[in-house]
């Protein structure tokens, strides 16, 4: 599973289980000139067609969100209170992720409207943007899976690949991602702020860390006073309704982006690379890298919308700059070349993504062997829906 | 979460203001303004903005846009020009241009004149592309190119091309508090005159004496031939704007006849005379570098890579692009001057004039 990208000499010893053995240098380089000629496209290309995209997704996100708060005054009467909780639901999660998200990335800054703009952008999330930015942007999208160096990789908390070595600690994974994934926020916040890290090595005593940490807290009293206690005040007889539907909005948003981020790097398929492997990696191997260490989930353009294109993960960690309504435009063009070069394009229905990222994480948590036997076990009882191809 | 107490303004104002507050803690993240921009994007606390109402060609490639201005918009002195924000193939582009309406319109209506420049990304797109009903930015009107009061007994106003833009401002509104007016206007040829008719007109008339000059047919103005024209020019207090090269040649006439204080000239773009060695461009806050040759300014250059630079006049007279040179060399295409800095030294450099000069980091 672990994949090792190393230098290409004639006589090069690859792993047997390298899905890239196949590739002489000169297909990676062609690979890349393929794809870096693929965003030059797309970049010159660019129009008024995108940014109004990105204005009515934001309108509409900003009306949706609104009138779902409106109805929710009225949270007292359950259609109210149910209505009003999907809308909410809804409208934070396309807040997150195909607004918030993207526009961090900087894939709106070329509009130079500083109201759509990386530098400017602020989440309804309690990490402050320019925390996430750091660990989002600069982090993960670069050491993308790489064991040890990308965070995003289980967070720190988890076994990821059975390369790494097993402790009783990791039994208690599925709670632990389970857990996550409610509080998901909440979990990005205190990883953005590396306070594990800090906590371990001192560093949390520097003024530094002190001044980031109280502007998570400021970030989150400010998140707290809107969902649950201005928003139930304004609600007068329907407070309590109210609070309990900001609760459920954003346990659903958590869940969601949760979800759909697992399925973007853990699904069957994926791959995850040492950190010995990325050492000189040239253009065309960091290329082949997100490649294979990217999932797509497939469906309808509802979906695509919902997760913020991330349901294109692999043409989203290729260029992560590009406008999010271009990923699913190039995906064909991409898809064709990962055949090309006989490589594996991951991707499948939401429930078969989630299933397959969640079964990985529950294997890992046992020891080798033991996974080896439950896996046999499983595959004869796991349902054929949730089967890869 | 308290209230933040409002200075005692009297109990109206202190309870909008509490008002407001309470608007930023339920709209935050964002603004309550930025849901009030989706309902009313004119109104007085809005960003100023603008909305194309009217466009009427002037010539082949002019044409003026009546705009309504937000309710913030304060008004404007003759002469003087406001910087337009459009979105031009979705980028967002800053011009300036001088306002040309009369002020104080009983309509709250003003009115720029826009001459497409070849291969103009503003220019061309307000001539031929823009539509009404379209929003855009705008900031207040600024600009010192604006008649004194009291009204000068003579005066002289020598323009080219789109240069009569802020003079046909002045003469719309001041005409008729001039005595004795002398035009001076130069353009290719008699159907390239923007507003040739009101020109011709306030000459027929009486108003004012028009001097036209068609440069295909009669060639360029020559300065050395100024008092064949204007008999009395080192009297008049006088008013320029076209190209570069009228505008040089012309404080170079008035400085030769000791008259340099009666001439006021505006320039619609910086006069470049240094160019060098560009280098590698951070422009540290967005995180973005880029290479940048010695000619580029680095306004332009930020710009291009996505990076929100502040703007002005684009032409290093308002300061508005001003931007802390963290570290690194860059170099006045004015002058050549190189400006250096290392960190600390909180240098700021007018980006719309400065180029690279070796690698530079810039704070935005
Ligand atoms: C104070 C002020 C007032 C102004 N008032 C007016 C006005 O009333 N009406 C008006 O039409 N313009 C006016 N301008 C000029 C205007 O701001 C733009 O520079 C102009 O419209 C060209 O912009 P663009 O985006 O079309 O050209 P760009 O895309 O910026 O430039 C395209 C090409 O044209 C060249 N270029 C740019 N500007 C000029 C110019 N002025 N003369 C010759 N070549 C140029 C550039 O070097 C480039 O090669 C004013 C400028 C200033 C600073
Ligand atoms: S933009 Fe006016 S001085 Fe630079």
């Amino acid at each position: 599973m672990t994949a090792v990208m190393s230098e290409r000499p004639a006589a090069r010893t690859v792993p047997v289980d390298d899905p890239t053995a196949h590739l002489t240098d000169a297909d990676i380089e062609n690979i890349a000139k393929e794809l870096d000629a693929l965003r030059e496209r797309v970049i010159a290309s660019r129009g008024a067609r995108d940014a109004a995209y990105i204005r009515r997704v934001i309108d509409v996100q900003r009306k949706l969100e609104l009138g779902s708060r409106g109805v929710l005054v009225f949270s007292l009467f359950p259609p109210a209170w149910l209505l009003g909780t999907l809308g909410l639901s809804a409208a934070k999660i396309v807040e997150n992720m195909e607004i918030g998200h993207n526009v961090m990335h900087g894939q709106w800054d070329w509009m130079r409207d500083p109201k759509i703009h990386s530098t400017t952008w602020e989440w309804d999330n309690v990490s402050p943007s320019d925390q996430w930015k750091r660990t989002h942007n600069g982090m993960h999208h670069t050491y993308t899976n790489v064991i040890g160096e990308d965070g995003d990789l289980g967070y720190g908390l988890m076994r990821v690949s059975p390369d790494q070595p097993w402790s009783p600690f990791y039994l208690g994974q599925p709670l632990w991602n389970f857990v996550n994934a409610c509080f998901f926020e909440f979990g990005i916040a205190a990883y953005d702020l590396e306070l594990r890290d800090s906590l371990t090595d001192g560093r949390h005593k520097t003024p530094e860390f002190r001044e980031r940490a109280q502007r998570v807290l400021r970030k989150i009293r400010q998140q707290v006073t809107k969902d649950y206690v201005v928003h139930p005040l304004l609600s007068g007889p329907s407070a309590l309704h109210t609070l309990g539907a900001n609760f459920v909005a954003n346990l659903v948003r958590n869940l969601w982006t949760h979800s759909v981020i697992m399925c973007g790097h853990f699904p069957e398929g994926v791959d995850t690379f040492e950190k010995s492997s990325i050492e000189g990696e040239t253009r065309g191997q960091w290329y082949l890298r997100q490649m294979l260490g990217s999932a797509n989930i497939s469906g309808s353009p509802l979906l695509h919308l919902m997760s913020g294109n991330l349901s294109h993960q692999i043409e989203h960690h290729l260029f992560p700059d590009l406008p999010s309504n271009r990923y699913g435009e190039i995906a064909p063009e991409v898809r064709d070349l990962f055949e090309r070069y006989g490589l594996n394009y991951v991707t499948g229905p939401l429930p078969k993504q989630v299933a397959s990222a969640w079964r990985k994480i529950f294997l890992l948590s046992l020891p080798n062997d033991a996974a080896e036997r439950v896996d046999r076990v499983l595959k004869r009882f796991w349902p054929k829906w949730l089967r890869t191809a | 979460m308290a209230f933040v107490a409002a200075p005692r303004r009297g109990a109206f104002a202190s309870l909008g203001a509490r008002v407001a507050r309470l608007a930023e803690l339920v709209t935050t993240p964002v603004v309550p303004s930025d849901y009030l921009d989706m309902l009313s994007p004119l109104r007085a606390s809005a960003d100023l903005r603008g909305r194309i109402e009217e466009i009427h060609p002037e010539t082949r490639d002019a044409a003026t846009l009546v705009i309504r201005p937000g309710k913030g918009w304060r008004g404007h002195a003759p002469g003087q020009y406001v910087r337009i924000g459009v979105d031009v193939d979705g980028v967002r582009q800053w011009r300036a241009y001088s306002l040309t309406s009369r002020t104080g319109r009983a309509d709250g209506r003003i009115s720029v004149t826009v001459k497409a420049m070849p291969d103009g990304t503003v220019s061309n797109y307000l001539v031929r592309r823009a539509r009404t009903g379209t929003l855009i930015q705008l900031d207040q009107a600024t600009g010192d190119f604006t008649l004194p009061s009291p009204r000068p007994r003579k005066a002289l106003f020598l323009t080219a091309g789109s240069g009569i833009t802020p003079v046909m401002g002045m003469l719309r509104n001041a005409v008729d508090e001039l005595a004795d007016v002398v035009v001076v206007h130069s353009a290719p040829r008699s159907h390239d005159v923007i507003f040739a008719d009101e020109l011709r007109h306030l000459a027929t008339s009486g108003r004012i004496r028009l001097v036209e000059r068609h440069t295909d047919v009669d060639g360029m103005l020559d300065f050395g031939q100024l008092g064949g024209i204007v008999a009395d020019w080192t009297e008049r207090e006088t008013w320029a704007c076209g190209p570069t090269g009228l505008l040089d040649a012309a404080d170079q006439r008035w400085s030769d006849a000791g008259v340099a204080d009666r001439l006021h000239t505006e320039r619609f773009r910086p006069t470049v005379i240094v160019t060098g060695e560009g280098g590698q461009v951070t422009f540290s806050q967005t995180g973005t570098t880029v290479d940048a040759d010695g000619s580029t300014a680095l306004l332009d250059t930020g710009e291009r890579a996505g990076v929100l630079m502040p703007s002005g006049c684009r032409m290093g007279i308002c300061f508005g692009c001003v931007s802390p040179l963290r570290s690194g060399a860059v170099r006045d295409l004015r002058n050549g001057e190189v400006t250096t800095a290392v960190p600390g030294d909180g240098v700021l450099i007018q980006t719309c004039v400065s180029a690279a000069a070796g690698a530079c980091d810039i704070e935005r």
